[in-house]
């Protein structure tokens, strides 16, 4: 339709509008990568955390976050052996096989975490292993001795009798000078963990891998069960944006054919409808869905459902009814009478059209009020637990202590999506405004 | 059923509440149409025109006090129909309307082909496309360009939104079309070309046209008969030969004298007073207070005389054998 090119045209010359969009078509460009990307499902299994990010560091800081501030905090990386090295020689009864993981080590700062992961195969003897750290300048340290299991995880950084051997935390202790310092300096250069092993069985194999947890961690960093926050922080945008926008549908839809209704028939309906909405008008929403999200069910889809069903008799339908009444008076509308259009031909095809263009303003506008109140609900932990959102982040952040702890990025990064979500949609929405309602425009 | 006239108003009353008290804007109205008749439907502002178009195709305001009478529709009572029945079988299927101020009578929203061709698609359930080939017929009917099909109305000037209104009251082919001051806000020269284009259609199609209108001049070139409304009620019908040349009642004679003439040595006579309050109407002759024939019986109120063939007048005066 003409009015509508039209406006698009007139949209253009505002930048906050061209602004708006583009974060909005950014928004949703993330929102479609992570869908494809990352599975609904898939997203949900990785959430509940567990041994898939058994391999990342716990609240580690995003590297972007470190490197701009200049420093040289460490990543986690992972030494595995390499068969070239390994010996092997066999002795009557078994094999002793050994195994040097070695690495060099110039970060910026102490790991924060050293955890040797063992896989061996056997069918009734357990291979036994000797752990020996060997450090840059020629000292050697060891780690204990272990039965090993089919799957193993032997947890460097929680021996006791090592911490106290080396008067610090081990991940510390074990990459720092001989002599315990009450602040204790990285020693740069290569180091070696050497497994002696004994396998008892002629088939049995043992693999080693020993994880060098960082400081640092991809683009947003890691929380407290070391989840990637990325996960939350991409799977939050399809979410924030689908209950916006189904929120903001469902309300507004529903509000305008109502009002409409009551408009168009007058007298009776018109009166309920309008002491409906009076009634509705003062009931608290928030309250509301915190006895839903406690009582019955914290699920999104539920959430959603009470927000629509509150939001049908809103302050909207007083809006929408204002405008309509002098359309309702309009000749086209007598006329349309006159030739026999039906009741609701004359609603949806003569009186809805009428405000639509004032309507989507306020339409887009509205999308942000739903994306923070389901952000919202999730701080007060009445966010659906399976679904990782922003609101989910900043709630996990807040049970946390994350900005006692220091972890600011933990709050700001979905806090700074939440404002960028917002700002979109109100920097569109105000254009908007302009372009369809004529009156607000300066020139 | 063939000899019964196409519409057939009996007592017709429209009655509405208002602050001031009841208003009788339509107050015992009969009268006939013919087939293939143009009746122009003659009275000053204020005199209940408008409300008995909206009257005969029963769109009502929502304060209607009274509304009583009978319709007949090729003989046939429709005032007994349920609204959805009136909607379904009447409107624009048997009787097409033009509002008043009809340049206002479309969707801003809507192109004017879709709005032509919409009641084809409410009524009938016709195709799009169907109905759109039938608008493009009728647009050819009424003198506007096809182009105009896919325009929006403000693209329109008055005279062809005027015409576009006509189409839309003339697609589904009623017997009859009723048109509230469909030229007035229009000038003479566009005023005429529509004029010719009723007359064409009138001869062409057969339809009858119901002529609502202030307008002396314009209402003559095409009426067949002439029905004169003062304050809610008819006081004079007559063929439009007769009333033009020789109007019977006295404020027939009066609104012709004050019609300007060309080649006319008398200037045109005003009418002394104003139109009754239709609030509070006279119990006698409601034209009384102004009528320069006055006499002693018009405190009564007259009845409808049928004075010759094609006549009637409400007027004490023809009881007593005509012109005083």
């Amino acid at each position: 339709m003409n009015r509508w090119v039209e406006g698009l045209r007139q949209l253009r010359q505002y930048p906050s509008a061209v602004a708006g969009a583009l974060i909005i078509l950014f928004l949703i460009g993330l929102s479609i990568y992570t869908v494809i990307a990352i599975p609904y499902g898939q997203a949900l299994e990785r959430w509940r955390g567990g041994a898939y990010w058994e391999r990342n560091p716990v609240n580690a800081e995003p590297i972007w976050l470190d490197r701009l501030t200049g420093g040289n905090l460490p990543k986690t990386f992972t030494v595995k052996p390499d068969p070239d090295t390994v010996a092997s020689e066999a002795f009557p009864g078994g094999r002793r096989v050994t195994i040097p993981l070695d690495f060099s080590f110039d970060a910026g700062g102490f790991p924060s975490e050293l955890n040797l992961f063992l896989d061996a195969e056997y069918d009734e003897r357990a291979p036994f292993v000797r752990l020996t750290w060997h450090t840059p300048d020629g000292r050697s340290i060891p780690l204990g001795s272990h039965q090993v299991g089919h799957h193993d995880r032997i947890g460097l950084s929680r021996d006791w009798d090592l911490e106290r051997r080396l008067g610090n935390v081990p991940h510390v202790g074990l990459f720092a000078g001989p002599d315990p310092a009450p602040d204790p300096q990285v020693l740069d250069g290569d180091y070696e963990l050497t497994l002696d092993a004994i396998l008892f069985e002629p088939d049995a194999s043992l693999d080693a891998n020993l994880v060098v947890y960082g400081q640092v961690h991809g683009l947003a960093g890691t929380d407290h069960q070391r989840r990637d926050l990325l996960l939350a922080l991409l799977w939050g945008t399809p979410v924030a944006l689908a209950f916006g926008l189904l929120a903001t549908a469902g309300t507004t839809i529903t509000t305008l054919v109502i009002a409409a209704v009551g408009v168009w028939y007058r007298g009776w309906v018109d009166a309920v409808i309008q002491r409906l909405t009076e009634v509705n008008m003062i009931l608290p929403l928030l309250p509301i869905l915190v006895m839903v999200g406690t009582l019955y069910s914290t699920s999104i889809w539920a959430m959603l459902g009470v927000v629509i069903a509150l939001g049908i008799f809103s302050a909207g339908i007083k809006m929408y009814r204002a405008m309509l009444l002098p359309i309702r008076e309009a000749p086209y509308i007598e006329a349309a009478q006159a030739y026999g259009a039906s009741n609701a031909r004359i609603i949806l095809r003569y009186m809805i059209p009428r405000i639509l263009p004032v309507m989507i303003p306020t339409f887009v506008t509205l999308i942000p009020t739903f994306v923070f109140l389901e952000a919202s609900l999730a701080l007060l932990g009445l966010g659906d637990p399976s679904l990782p959102t922003w609101g989910k982040i900043l709630n996990d952040a807040q049970n946390q202590s994350a900005l006692y702890h220091g972890f600011f990025y933990w709050v700001l990064e979905p806090a700074a999506l939440l404002m960028l979500t917002g700002l979109g949609f109100a920097m569109l929405g105000f254009a908007l405004d302009r372009v369809f309602n004529p009156r607000l425009r300066t020139q | 059923m063939a000899d019964d006239p196409l519409l057939s108003v009996d007592g017709l009353r429209l009655h509405y509440r208002a602050r001031s008290g009841i208003v009788h804007a339509v107050d015992g109205v009969s009268f006939d149409v013919r087939r293939n008749e143009a009746l122009v439907i003659l009275g000053e502002s204020g005199c209940g025109k408008s409300s008995l178009a909206k009257a005969l195709l029963r769109v009502l305001p929502r304060n209607v006090q009274t509304f009583d009478g009978s319709i007949r529709v090729d003989g046939e009572e429709t005032m007994g129909y349920a609204e959805e029945r009136f909607r379904q079988e009447i409107r624009w299927q048997r009787i097409g309307l033009v509002m008043q101020a009809a340049m206002n009578a479309l969707n801003p929203v809507v192109r004017v082909g879709e709005q032509v061709a919409e009641p084809l698609r409410v009524h009938l359930g016709w195709s799009r496309q169907r109905a759109q080939a039938r608008a493009r017929e009728v647009f050819d009917l009424v003198g506007v360009s096809q182009d105009f099909l896919e325009r929006y109305p403000f693209e329109l000037s008055g005279g062809m939104r005027q015409r576009v209104v006509l189409a839309m009251a003339l697609i589904a082919e009623p017997d009859l079309v009723i048109m509230d001051e469909p030229t007035s806000a229009l000038d003479v020269l566009t005023q005429a070309s529509i004029m010719n284009r009723l007359k064409r259609i009138k001869r062409e199609l057969g339809t009858s046209f119901i002529l609502i209108t202030h307008d002396v001049a314009t209402s003559s070139e095409i009426a067949d008969r002439v029905a004169l409304m003062y304050a809610g009620q008819m006081v004079e019908i007559s063929n439009a030969e007769h009333f033009f040349h020789d109007p019977a009642h006295p404020y027939a004679q009066a609104l012709m004298a004050s019609v300007p003439r060309l080649h006319q040595a008398e200037r045109p006579e005003h009418i002394p007073g104003e139109p009754p309050s239709l609030a509070d109407p006279p119990a006698g002759c409601r034209f009384a207070e102004r009528c320069p024939k006055r006499f002693g019986r018009c405190a009564e109120a007259p009845d409808m005389l049928t004075v010759e063939h094609d006549r009637s007048v409400r007027c004490w005066l023809f009881r007593y054998g005509g012109n005083l």
